[in-house]
């Protein structure tokens, strides 16, 4: 397994070059960053090049790095993750790219070089507000006709801002301010890098 | 002369052909459809947000709510992602356990495909065969995990617990006689395994009869055959995993490609269609029960063989067993800290892909060291094949829109998660 992963990293440093901003390998997979200045021109190199041959996307999610570790975020807050698949050569690889602005992130979209990129598109915008310029239909997707905010931002509530009931009054369904008090009942925990280790059980 | 026009035509989200909640806008041109715009997220419950704000344990019966046709099997790309950043070894009889049953969801999720898109196709009688068959493989979960469907079974590090020793009877009842439950439970006298060994012995014999129904019925290949054909070469630019992307013909399967568990030390085989139309991904699918069915029978065999723990024994993960606690402080405090705090999972990121029936299901998790998920993303097969919908329908009949449904084998369950 570890050969195959050498053999990744090594093909990926000869054809990406410096383009690959940091190159990790961690529990048997590989991550590389990218610059979203670079991103189209890398994951098109990704797929065309035989010595890497990525012919599959497989999947592409938004990530909001707002509140990583229960910490002040320094550095980028959305991201893409796309996870390749090379069906010839069997092996995965994981590509990060930061937008970089964080109040209107943008980041160029995929969909010329893989068509399965289509529908992720829309789910990282709609869920997190990255917009994808390039892609022509970036409706949203699996939120409601109409609905406002992008619900997983980290600053987006669980319960949402509004709920929806029927008013026998004005006889229909109508939209108001949610209920539902805030709880939470195993509170979020950060421990040493130690604490959950398992070695010493 | 009058002008003409396409027109729109709005399927579903409550069409019994559309296989749950998806709504899709056909613009027909009489009746050739021009352009298909599926239309999902009915049934988003936010799931992967919500795993963010529980503990990384209690996320798993949620998985089963995803694909809710193959249960098992998604909790299993779970527990394998947690498994792989927390850096543990499965005790080899739970891993056998795990492709048992996940064998067992394939053959539960072909045999609802089958019975259902029989259904939508015109074959009326073959959802009441499968849903016989189901029924015997649902009472294995029920015996193994006490629910028939949302089983909750797969835990990071093992699984919740041994294969019983006994099946659940049927009970005499106004309805069902003495004389008329008796065959039931004869078959139900002897252990899991034993009601299972019985099961995959007659399988195949049932498989045939499916077939003879179905195979070379003259409707179901007209209504089958060249129909939403896809290409090696589409189907790899549209993601396209599982019997999807081995109907178009490449020999594709992370069983044997990318082994997980013990998928490495049991034989079988990856059948491929030819032409990739939905006719080659029925006989794909059906051909995977047979599969499936003999990784059941080596399973069996093994499991009988070779008793032994089905749990990590890392405390820091696995809950420690009910007497230890009673009586031993340590254990006491590990059971504590675990059902009040949850386990917590080392900084980092790691991506599980498993097999699924459906496809590639994968869960790609980000932990930055907390007692849950930092960001957890589900990689829903049924949603990749579902976003090729328009390319696939494209200047079919109406009528075959049902059957390219059918054929991609959806459920909304994983597609709006």
């Amino acid at each position: 397994m570890s050969a195959t992963l050498e053999a990744l990293s090594q093909n990926l440093q000869e054809h990406l070059g410096d383009r690959v901003k940091s190159l990790k390998m961690l529990f048997g997979e590989v991550t590389i960053e990218v610059d979203s200045a670079d991103y189209l021109a890398v994951m098109q190199t990704l797929r065309d090049e035989p010595a890497l041959s990525f012919e599959e996307l497989i999947d592409l999610c938004g990530v909001d790095y707002s509140a990583y570790g229960n910490v002040e975020r320094v550095g980028k807050r959305f991201a893409a993750v796309s996870h390749l698949l090379s069906i010839t050569r069997n092996w995965r690889l994981r590509v990060r790219c930061f937008a970089p602005d964080d109040d209107f992130p943008s980041l160029p979209s995929l969909t010329s070089v893989w068509n399965s990129v289509n529908w992720f598109e829309r789910e990282a915008f709609d869920l997190y507000g990255i917009v994808f310029p390039g892609h022509d239909d970036l409706r949203r997707i699996l939120t409601d006709y109409g609905f406002v905010g992008h619900p997983f931002r980290k600053d987006f509530p669980i319960a949402g801002y509004v709920e929806m009931r029927y008013d026998p009054e004005q006889q229909r369904v109508i939209y108001q301010p949610v209920t539902i008090e805030p709880r939470e009942i195993t509170p979020r925990i950060v421990r040493e890098a130690t604490y959950g280790n398992v070695d010493n059980a | 002369m009058p002008e003409l026009r396409n027109f729109t035509l709005n399927f579903g989200p409550q069409h019994p052909a559309a296989h749950g909640v998806l709504r899709m806008v056909l613009e027909l041109d009489g009746e050739v459809v021009m352009r298909a715009d599926p239309h999902i997220g009915l049934l988003h419950r936010a799931t992967e947000k919500l795993a963010e704000n529980k503990t990384w344990i209690q996320s798993v019966p949620y998985m089963d709510r995803l694909d809710y046709m193959s249960m098992m099997c998604n909790e299993h790309a779970y527990c394998m992602a947690i498994e792989r950043l927390l850096g543990i070894e499965v005790p080899i009889r739970a891993q056998y356990i795990r492709v048992m049953f996940d064998e067992i969801t394939r053959i539960l999720n072909h045999l609802l495909w089958v019975g259902c898109h029989g259904l939508d196709v015109g074959a009326m009688t073959m959802v009441l065969y499968a849903f016989r068959e189901r029924e015997d493989l649902i009472d294995a979960y029920e015996a193994v995990s006490g629910a028939r469907m949302h089983a909750a079974y797969y835990r990071p590090g093992g699984v919740y617990r041994d294969l019983p020793d006994r099946m659940p009877q049927y009970q005499e009842s106004k309805w069902k006689s003495a004389a008329q439950i008796k065959p039931f439970n004869d078959v139900r006298s002897g252990t899991l395994l034993d009601f299972l060994d019985d099961f995959s012995g007659r399988f195949p014999k049932l498989l045939d009869e499916y077939e003879t129904l179905l195979t070379d019925n003259r409707i179901w290949k007209q209504r089958l055959v060249n129909v939403g054909i896809v290409s090696p070469e589409r189907a790899l630019q549209r993601g396209f995993s599982g019997p999807m992307l081995r109907g178009s013909g490449i020999a594709w399967d992370l069983r044997k490609k990318q082994p997980y568990e013990v998928y490495d030390r049991v034989d079988f085989d990856i059948p491929v269609g030819v032409t990739g139309d939905s006719y080659d991904r029925y006989l794909v699918r059906m051909e995977e029960m047979r599969q499936s069915n003999r990784i059941l029978k080596q399973c069996i065999e093994w499991l009988r063989q070779n008793p032994g723990p089905v749990m990590s024994d890392n405390h820091k993960v696995a809950p420690p067993d009910r007497e230890a606690m009673k009586s031993n402080m340590e254990e006491l405090i590990h059971h504590f800290k675990l059902c009040t705090e949850g386990i917590h999972v080392p900084e980092g990121e790691a991506y599980s892909a498993v097999e699924h029936p459906k496809g590639e299901f994968g869960i790609y998790v980000i932990s930055d060291g907390a007692n849950k998920p930092y960001r957890l993303k589900i990689r829903p097969p049924g949603y990749v094949h579902l976003s090729a919908m328009d390319e696939m329908v494209r200047g079919h009949m109406l009528a075959d829109v049902v059957t390219i449904i059918g054929s991609q084998d959806v459920v909304f369950g994983e597609i709006d998660r």
